[in-house]
């Protein structure tokens, strides 16, 4: 095995272009544990720790840009405001040891269908920023994911960075688990309200092989919303609308039994879970409704 | 290959570190500095956590070469890092180490054969005093974490303390005693402070 550690990221991606099957290592906290038990033995492991604006992120007008290893405890400390929904589900992984190491790009890069930070990125929208000798990509994240553990990299490509949508409206996430701490979720959910567009945005998290969005629950929520008036009148949304989008969520997952938990249990949760967040952030946003109403 | 790096603030050079071996192993195995337990090796169990650059990390997910040129405190040197702290940044903590160790505390390491001094930091005393050890294989790892948070927090509420140590597992005490350790520690720093 070679250790490569290059100082600047032009020598990483030279790196990655010279050694395709060369796996990044940042955190470890999933590298780290598939060497230990002897899982895997790359030819190469490139370590990214050593490139500094990888743990910098930018905050622009419209969206937050985030580096691929600023960890989740950053995250939680300096990003609540602008990336709520990313926050919360941050402060669910695993522990303060790993939260302290462990990043966005590495959820990406090993893009386990159990990753935290996927319902969350889903439900705010985002653009994963690619990188190879070649050149830069945008890869909206709806099409990152392309298979259990499989992403839309190629080879080559490193993540730089990961462009999440700013907040521009309440965000909840919610993961099922065994207890609070060190738990890879059973199943989670993320949810987003973007007022600005009128429309809502899901993730759902460790019930299908990849992370996915409810879109068809999504579209009718959008459409009762609308129908209703619900975003300008802001009145509490109707149970039956409520639990037909818990019920079309339910429906998004393709989930399996394994030890976490059966298929039916899944489903199950995520409709609690969507109709959950749904409640959580309608409430808020009424509530933010009504301050800006009283302070105007 | 070589791997550089500071321990408890007296640097350390080790040869012929396998390219996917843990800092863990590297401590443990390569340079005598058994405090660190290797239990999961997975970064559940938090027995073998250190601070790397001041922060709290699970060693055994960090890669040994990761650690080149950086500053890693174990058990071993708590109690000198906890001195240091208390003389040099009263009242706040010396996050990242970098300001290294005083020459006389670094002699009297030498002295006694690089397993710090016989004093305790205060967190180890209070695990005493508190009865939170038990067959102790997890207490390197709980003190390392417990006394990075009376560093950042000193007056911790007991949710602070359970988030604080919710990645260190002890299968023997039930983690009572250990959360009246942090309790005591705290109250003795805040009497220490007035």
């Amino acid at each position: 095995m070679d250790f490569l550690r290059p100082a600047s990221w032009e020598e990483a991606l030279a790196a990655k272009a010279e050694h395709p099957t060369a796996v990044p290592i940042a955190g470890g906290t999933d590298v780290m544990v598939e060497i230990n038990f002897d899982h895997r033995r790359p030819e190469h492991l490139l370590d990214l720790n050593r490139i500094g604006e990888l743990s910098e992120w930018q905050t622009g007008p419209d969206t937050v840009r985030l580096g691929a290893s600023v960890p989740y405890s950053a995250i939680m400390e300096n990003l609540r405001t602008e990336l709520p929904g990313l926050a919360l589900a941050s402060h669910t992984v695993a522990s303060p040891q790993i939260r302290n190491r462990g990043g966005v790009g590495g959820n990406l890069g090993t893009a386990s269908p159990a990753g935290d930070a996927h319902p969350a990125l889903l439900a705010a929208g985002a653009e994963v920023e690619a990188e190879s000798v070649r050149g830069t990509r945008m890869i909206p994240i709806d099409a990152f994911y392309t298979g259990v553990k499989r992403n839309a990299l190629a080879p080559d490509e490193l993540i730089r960075a990961v462009h999440i949508k700013k907040a521009d409206g309440p965000q909840q996430f919610s993961k099922v688990g065994t207890r609070n701490a060190m738990v890879i979720a059973v199943c989670a959910f993320g949810l987003a309200l973007h007022p600005g567009t009128r429309t809502v945005r899901t993730g759902i998290g460790s019930a299908a092989p990849t992370p996915v969005r409810a879109e068809a629950a999504e579209e009718f929520l959008n459409a009762a919303l609308d129908e209703g008036g619900f975003w300008e009148n802001g009145k509490i949304i109707t149970p039956s609308v409520a639990k037909q989008f818990a019920q079309l969520a339910s429906g998004a997952c393709s989930p399996i039994d394994d030890v976490r938990g059966t298929a039916a249990y899944r489903r199950h949760a995520v409709g609690v879970m969507a109709r959950r967040t749904l409640g959580w952030t309608w409430e808020q946003y009424r509530d933010t409704g009504r301050t800006l109403e009283g302070a105007a | 290959m070589r791997v550089n790096f500071t321990v408890n603030g007296r640097k350390q050079e080790v040869d012929d570190v396998w390219e996917g071996e843990s800092l863990l192993y590297v401590l443990r195995e390569r340079m005598g500095f058994p405090g660190s337990k290797n239990a999961c090796e997975q970064g559940e169990c938090g027995s073998c956590t250190v601070r790397l650059d001041g922060v709290p990390v699970c060693s055994c997910l960090v890669a040994a070469g990761q650690a080149e040129g950086r500053q890693v405190v174990t058990v071993e040197g708590l109690a000198d890092y906890a001195r240091h702290r208390e003389d040099a940044h009263p009242g706040t903590g010396c996050a990242t180490g970098a300001c290294g160790t005083p020459l006389g505390t670094a002699r009297s390491r030498q002295a006694g054969d690089g397993q710090g001094t016989e004093e305790l930091s205060p967190i180890q005393q209070a695990f005493i005093d508190a009865g939170a050890v038990q067959c102790g294989f997890c207490t390197p790892g709980l003190l390392v974490a417990a006394d990075e948070l009376l560093e950042t927090q000193p007056s911790p509420s007991d949710q602070d303390i359970r988030e604080a140590l919710s990645g260190n597992l002890c299968r023997c005490t039930g983690y009572e005693k250990i959360l009246d350790a942090v309790r005591l520690a705290a109250a003795r720093q805040e009497e220490a402070v007035r």
